[in-house]
């Protein structure tokens, strides 16, 4: 598997953690466990997406920063094997 | 307001086409108990909801349900690439393709088009969640439908990501439709409807 695949399923799994803990919190909204883990798997997230950003492109048009080419539309799109 | 992410929720790497298996799973985009109808039904159902709680998970397991119809729809492109006249004549995949070629079109396997006439908005908390829950174990019975039929491991693998999914979201209503009732009269749940009378299940 090529960088950019590790790097997005690292990414996904994160994501997975965080979406569980988001429904989970939503109807034990009290749970300190599960908002420490929250907190936790957000923070890991947030540098393993820059990583990807810095090397492969936005995952949200906010993220593009090439003055010179709107990256936002680069292939792959997501539904294309890559 | 929603923001678009460039990523899917779970992988989608499909190598052999098989335009047959592609509209069976249609299904789940636009079939009666597809991720495009949990999707609208939650996010409008969401609306009437008299319970913080119950916004929430309306809300994300809503917004969870269109990452879902992405997937869905990215199995059912991946399977109808590079095909031959030959296959789509002989697969009977024909009948889809006259209409819309290979785009993603959303129908039931039977051909019938999406229609809002597949969730209901009751504006009543305890009904509507009963259908979400409902609506949950039907989309699960019809993964575990797609999985009978379904040989390939590469199509195999995101239908069961997305069959653990509804009975999370199964598990997660039933706990909406506990939080709602432990807010309702214990004696009688269905003597108001919080969403619409005054003072219902509030302490006098």
């Amino acid at each position: 598997m090529n960088k950019r695949n590790m790097l997005l399923n690292k990414i996904r799994k994160y994501d997975f953690a965080i979406k569980e803990l988001n429904l989970y919190l939503d109807t034990h909204p009290n749970c300190r466990r599960a908002l420490a883990l929250f907190d936790k798997y957000r923070n890991i997230k947030k540098a393993a997406e820059d990583e990807y950003v810095q090397n492969f492109g936005p995952i949200v048009p906010e993220q593009s920063s090439d003055p010179q080419h709107w990256s936002w539309i680069d292939d792959p799109w997501p539904w294309e094997r890559s | 307001m929603w923001q678009y992410e460039k990523k899917l929720q779970y992988p989608v790497n499909i190598k052999n086409p098989n335009p047959k298996l592609a509209m069976a799973i249609l299904t789940q985009v636009g079939g009666p108990d597809g991720e495009l109808s949990a999707s609208l039904r939650y996010l409008n159902q969401r609306f009437a909801m008299p319970y913080s709680e119950v916004k929430g998970i309306l809300t994300d397991i809503g917004t969870e349900e269109l990452a879902h119809v992405e997937i869905v729809s990215a199995i059912v492109y991946q399977l109808t690439r590079n095909l031959t006249m030959e296959e789509i004549k002989e697969s009977g995949f024909d009948t889809y393709f006259v209409d819309h070629t290979t785009g993603i079109y959303p129908i039931a396997a039977s051909g019938t088009p999406f229609t809002a006439a597949y969730f209901q908005c009751k504006g009543d908390v305890i009904t509507d969640l009963h259908e979400d829950m409902a609506a949950e174990q039907k989309a699960r019975t019809t993964y575990d439908n797609i999985l009978r039929l379904a040989d390939d491991p590469d199509v195999r693998d995101p239908i069961k990501f997305l069959r653990e999914r509804e009975i999370v979201h199964f598990q997660r209503f039933g706990e909406a439709l506990r939080i709602t009732q432990d807010n309702l009269d214990s004696r009688n749940f269905y003597a108001c409807n919080p969403a619409f009378d005054k003072n219902c299940g509030k302490r006098k």
